[in-house]
């Protein structure tokens, strides 16, 4: 533990919750918020290089691109979509009531917003399970031969639209992969934050955890809003 | 720091009183509490949430990575002493250079001055008790250590032999080497830059003392905001950069592959778009040491406070825009090299400004020549070289010819060990009075920054000859008339490796024996001089008010301490 | 700034923090689900090159909707919004800069070392 305490504390000198290095709760919480933000910037380069990789290439090989975004499900991508937008609702309300000392519902909520999250990565492992099956997954076992091209027309192995293809599904598991792994990593965190939500330790006073976890989390959502159309709705041109 | 004073208690003197107590034994002078003999034991620092202890673990393994660097290093040159091949294969030979590179600068150069002196003195310099996060700081080390084992298991079970530079698709498809442990590692301790410059950014803006304004800040607090900006933004690029090489080597998800259409060049750009900021996150925190030596050593207020902490910033964010003069000869576009050539002499200019006040501070100051003004000194000469020769890269005609030369590996060891390490040991020096509570031998660091001096440009002055006349990088076999100048650079390395020894050994013997130092040795303007040397564990007993301008050498003093 | 006393404002918000109302949240919520159904509508119609920028702006609205609202961004200090656009700003750096590279090299064929 921190050796920072010299001075000894009269009862209710300060909130237990206030580290001894912030002069107050306020600084405390606005250096909370901002730490997780510069996280935030931080996550968004993150996520960049790979994006940056994946418009080089989508522009370079467009054809390939299309021939295999066509094939996954926009049905399962569309619902994802809309589980991941519920979950950002819940986990927003999980905050507001965080807020508002309503400690129940904090908990409802942000059990809520993993039921939701977990909802999405079950969909998740069966478009994967999809690609396995398809021979859609990157390296030596990949074919095209269930990709079809803008005219209908299956796309032959060892043309560069199958070529081409292979890489949109690596770009494809790199980047749902990297965003399914941080939903992995934020649902024991909430699931963290509802267990102290459940004992009471959230109110108007101190929110802060569940605060920046709701950032954190917010943040996946809008990663994969881009991450949707950007794979699954990629476009043929006649 | 008190003292006993010996001497009859007044009540016991009366006529009746009890007879005195006898005379306690006289006691030896009592060292204050402070952070390093609050608590001790293995856990104390393990555990420890406090900046100044977490600085000391870091400083204990970044020196032990410099060892196996400069291990690496020397090996090097012990090859290059002949024009064959003969110590070791080539195979061996492409290990130890990139061994020598990815620990110096990942494990050495980038956390070296942030995680030891940054994390030091950060929190002191502005009146604060700690950074914001201490226990974030703490795992910042753990992940650095963590990091540092993967990369480090990976050289004793066989090596890389990429080059530190990682490039496709030898990396990703041709190399037998563990690529992908020495990658993890520094995937790891990429996010141990992170956290370090997320919490320094959340400190500077966050935990200032009441009347410390931006305007007032420390120029080395200036220096390592503007690093950690670069820390936070461009070092993600690099992880995920270095995780694509690993899906595809690991995974076959070829995102780099030709044959699937990937773009080798693609990679480089990636590559790059980190690894040029992050040459400016080696050198920033340096300048801020500089800039403190300078006032500190010359008793005179930095010329052009505004200027210098602007250009910090300047340097920043220009720094993200010339990535591509590493890749003129790539293969890409030539006119993106044209842009890429011009933005590179822009960013030269902020550095300049920088050389140029810290000269105009120096013209009529009171200039005493310790050794933290000698690195001081060492550092400008050298900076400048370094810093010029970068400009004759810039230049796309002479790139050409000097690419992948000796020309290149000279430019950027006049950075980086002329500027950047000099930086480091001047800074060390300097503080090491407020970081130990002890005085370091000035006569042996005199002659230790001398022989630095004299070692280092023997060792590196030769490679530039060597470069413009052809001595291509990264061989281990060379033409017999490039024999001489090899054998200069090997001679000057030895003296430069005695030349590091020495202060690794006398300031160890200044932790036990060295005479104990007061709160301001240097008699210079600081908050960090205001208190006592070791500090204290929460740094101030009170809160400091600042009211006046930073390195204030004026009658009054600098800060008042209300 | 000086801290907000706590007593007798017990199940409140103290004063510096804004509680969004449920009401925006819930709009917010809806708006997005709409972005998502007219970004998958559009994808079906041929818009020929625009395909690509209508869905990006729909995705960067539906972005902006969650860091404004869900994330508070519109209630935080500005250093806040100056840290989103530094991020923000040094991405579309990444990309153009390596983009143009290809664009040169590749689209317009300029400059490629040797021709």
């Amino acid at each position: 533990m921190s050796s920072l305490s010299e001075t000894a504390h009269g009862p209710g000198a300060h909130p237990p919750v206030l580290r001894h290095h912030f002069e107050s709760l306020l600084n405390q919480k606005e250096s909370s918020l901002l730490g997780m933000w510069v996280f935030i910037a931080q996550e968004i380069l993150f996520f960049g290089g790979m994006l940056t990789a994946y418009t080089i290439y989508r522009n370079l090989y467009y054809e390939g691109f299309a021939a295999g975004s066509h094939h996954l499900d926009v049905t399962l991508g569309t619902v994802n979509t809309a589980v991941l937008i519920c979950s950002s609702l819940t986990m927003a309300l999980g905050v507001h009531a965080a807020a508002l000392g309503k400690r129940k519902m904090t908990v409802l909520f942000l059990l809520l917003t993993i039921a939701l999250g977990s909802v999405f990565l079950g969909i998740k492992v069966v478009e994967y399970a999809d690609k396995f099956h398809h021979h859609l997954v990157p390296g030596p076992g990949f074919s095209a031969e269930s990709l079809r091209d803008a005219h209908g027309q299956p796309v032959l192995d060892g043309s560069d639209t199958a070529r081409h293809a292979q890489m949109f599904f690596a770009l494809y598991f790199s980047l749902t992969g990297l965003h399914a792994l941080h939903m992995i990593i934020g649902i024991p965190i909430i699931a963290w934050m509802a267990r102290a939500a459940s004992q009471g330790r959230f109110g108007p006073v101190y929110y802060t955890p569940v605060e920046i976890t709701g950032l954190y989390w917010h943040f996946v959502d809008i990663v994969w809003i881009f991450l949707f159309p950007l794979l699954y709705l990629i476009p043929h041109h006649a | 720091m008190s003292t006993h004073t010996g001497g009859t208690p007044e009540p016991y003197g009366r006529p009746g009183a009890p007879p005195p107590p006898p005379e306690p034994p006289p006691q030896p002078l009592r060292e204050s509490v402070n952070y390093l003999n609050v608590s001790y034991g293995v856990k104390s620092w393990l555990l420890t949430t406090d900046h100044k202890r977490i600085a000391l673990l870091y400083l204990a393994s970044i020196t032990v990575m410099f060892a196996i660097g400069g291990v690496f290093a020397t090996l090097i040159r012990l090859e290059l002493i002949t024009p064959q091949g003969d110590m070791v294969q080539s195979e061996t030979y492409n290990k130890l250079f990139t061994m020598h590179g990815v620990v110096m600068v990942f494990f050495f150069l980038i956390p070296s001055i942030p995680a030891t002196l940054g994390n030091f003195l950060i929190p002191i310099m502005i009146g604060a008790k700690d950074l914001a996060f201490p226990r974030i700081n703490l795992l910042s080390w753990y992940i650095y250590m963590l990091g540092a084992s993967f990369t480090m298991y990976a050289m004793v079970t066989g090596g890389v032999d990429t080059g530190w530079t990682f490039y496709v698709p030898y990396s990703t498809h041709y190399s037998n080497t563990h690529v992908i442990a020495t990658g993890l590692g520094i995937f790891i301790t990429g996010f141990s830059s992170i956290l370090t410059g997320l919490n320094f950014i959340v400190t500077t803006h966050k935990m200032r003392a009441p009347g410390l304004t931006w305007s007032r800040l420390p120029l080395f607090v200036w220096a390592h905001y503007a690093t950690s900006l670069i820390m936070i933004l461009g070092t993600p690029v690099i992880a995920v950069t270095i995780l694509m090489v690993a899906l595809e080597r690991g995974l076959h998800l070829g995102i780099f592959d030709p044959a699937l259409g990937g773009d080798p060049i693609l990679f480089q750009h990636l590559f790059w778009f980190y690894s040029h900021p992050a040459v400016y996150i080696m050198i920033l925190p340096a300048m801020g040491v500089i800039s403190e030596l300078v006032q500190g050593m010359s008793r005179k207020r930095v010329f052009g406070y505004n200027f210098i902490a602007v250009s910090s910033l300047a340097i920043a964010i220009l720094g993200f825009l010339v990535w591509g003069h590493h890749m003129f000869v790539s293969g890409q576009s030539t006119y993106a090299g044209l842009v890429f050539s011009g933005l590179s002499y822009l960013v030269a200019i902020p550095s300049a400004i920088k050389v140029f006040n810290w000269t105009a501070t120096l013209y009529k100051a009171s200039i005493s020549l310790d050794t933290p003004m000698l690195y001081a000194i060492g550092f400008i000469g050298l900076f400048t070289i370094g810093g010029l020769t970068g400009l004759f890269l810039a230049a796309l005609g002479l790139n050409v010819h000097v690419t992948d030369t000796y020309f290149v590996v000279a430019h950027f060891h006049y950075i980086m060990v002329g500027g950047a390490i000099m930086g480091y040991l001047g800074g060390l020096h300097y503080w090491w009075p407020k970081i130990s509570g002890r005085l370091y031998p000035e006569g042996w660091g005199r002659v230790a920054a001398i022989i630095i001096f004299v070692g280092f440009n023997l060792t590196f002055f030769p490679q530039f000859i060597l470069g413009y006349l052809g001595m291509p990088r990264r061989y281990h076999y060379y033409p017999e008339e490039f024999q001489i100048l090899h054998v200069m650079s090997s001679a000057g390395a030895s003296i430069l490796a005695v030349g590091y020894l020495l202060p690794l050994a006398y300031l160890a013997w200044s932790m036990r024996y060295g005479r104990r130092a007061g709160p301001n040795p240097w008699d210079a303007r600081g908050l960090e001089w205001e208190i006592a040397s070791p500090p204290p564990t929460e740094n101030f007993l009170v809160q400091p008010v600042v009211t006046d301008k930073t390195y204030e050498y004026g009658a009054e003093e600098d800060a008042a301490i209300v | 700034m000086p801290e907000h006393a706590q007593a007798g404002h017990a199940g409140a918000a103290p004063a510096h923090d804004h509680v969004v109302p449920v009401s925006t949240y819930v709009m917010v919520f809806l708006a997005l689900m709409v972005g998502t159904g007219l970004t998958v509508a559009a994808s079906y119609v041929d818009l020929g090159i625009w395909n690509t920028p209508v869905a990006m702006l729909i995705a960067v609205t539906k972005a902006c909707l969650v860091v404004l609202f869900f994330m508070h961004l519109k209630y935080s200090p500005k250093l806040l919004w100056v840290w989103v656009g530094a991020a923000i700003f040094f991405l579309a750096q990444l990309i153009v800069g390596v983009g143009a590279d290809y664009l040169a090299r590749v689209f317009l064929n300029l400059g490629n070392p040797g021709t």
